[in-house]
């Protein structure tokens, strides 16, 4: 019966926090409202989320966010730092591939969101059966390196999410 | 407005400057499409979100009051951003990059725009299918 009501918790969550932050400020009517459209907009669209993602540490996104943010800023420094300072002729770009231990698309999907947002790389495609990602990398010498950290530090923090 | 206030808020202000400056430069300088595609994923993410703390911390400090927009702008550039990137590194491999010039995906199937996916081996559930 919930399930039927409420196909996404999550979605439905995020949906009333996105309305009250848009009309940014806290009433009861725009509570009422906002839980109105939590609840109408998933199941309108329920036909296009089949599976519901699950998450099953919520704790560590939290950590997961913070590594992000904090590699955003380390990486713009030294994407900046390359820009401004190497010839474009020392410029080494590289493809790398990624091997996925990742299974679900959710999880998939964050972490080609992630590699695209840490400046320095950019996540290009997948293979066809989904099981290695393929990442452009500004300047790397090291291809190697950049493929373990990104298993390190993003593909092992989301498998304890996620799966 | 106290004098704290306004050093931090121009901080920010001057960092996102500079970082949108670096995004914008590195546009015009670097030689082909993959390379140029990094920089505007530089200035969304430093250049926008520097403008964004910014933003916040006038309201909260200047006008006292709490602003939630700059959290949504952040959000929807981040889900939007990566999506992007994506869509424009897709269609310059279609057009310019070779299968030969990719590395080996060290699977049995090929990248996603040479290659078709395995046949599906998971059927619809029972439920799906009857209305």
């Amino acid at each position: 019966m919930v399930s039927r009501l409420l196909p996404h918790p999550l979605l439905s969550l995020t949906l009333v926090l996105v309305w009250l932050g848009l009309v940014n400020t806290v009433t009861l009517g725009n509570l009422i409202l906002g839980s109105i459209f939590g609840l109408i907009v998933p199941l309108l669209t329920s036909p296009y989320w089949p599976d519901r993602p699950r998450i099953r540490r919520p704790v560590k996104v939290i950590e997961y966010i913070l590594v992000v943010l904090w590699d955003i800023v380390v990486a713009n420094v030294q994407v900046a730092l390359i820009i401004l300072f190497k010839r474009n002729a020392a410029i080494t770009s590289r493809w790398i591939t990624v091997p996925l231990q990742l299974t679900s698309a959710e999880a998939i999907t964050v972490l080609a969101g992630t590699i695209t947002m840490t400046p320095g790389t950019v996540s290009a495609s997948l293979s066809a059966d989904a099981g290695a990602i393929l990442v452009h990398c500004l300047h790397t010498d090291d291809p190697d390196a950049v493929r373990d950290q990104i298993k390190a530090r993003y593909e092992r923090r989301l498998m304890e999410i996620f799966e | 407005m106290s004098l704290i206030a306004e050093i931090t808020i121009s901080f920010f202000l001057v960092v996102a400057g500079i970082f949108g400056l670096v995004g914008s430069f590195g546009l015009i300088k670097l030689h082909d499409s993959m390379q140029r595609l990094h920089a505007p994923t530089k200035a969304t993410t430093l250049g926008v979100g520097g403008v964004l703390i910014a933003s916040m911390l006038y309201f909260l400090l200047v006008k006292e009051t709490l602003s939630f927009h700059e959290l949504l702008i952040t959000l929807f550039l981040f889900l939007t951003a990566p999506i992007t990137a994506n869509f424009v590194a897709k269609t310059y491999i279609t057009r310019n990059v070779r299968p030969q010039d990719l590395p080996e995906t060290d699977r049995r199937y090929g990248w996603a725009p040479y290659d078709d996916p395995p046949p599906q081996e998971t059927a619809v559930p029972e439920e799906k299918t009857k209305h």
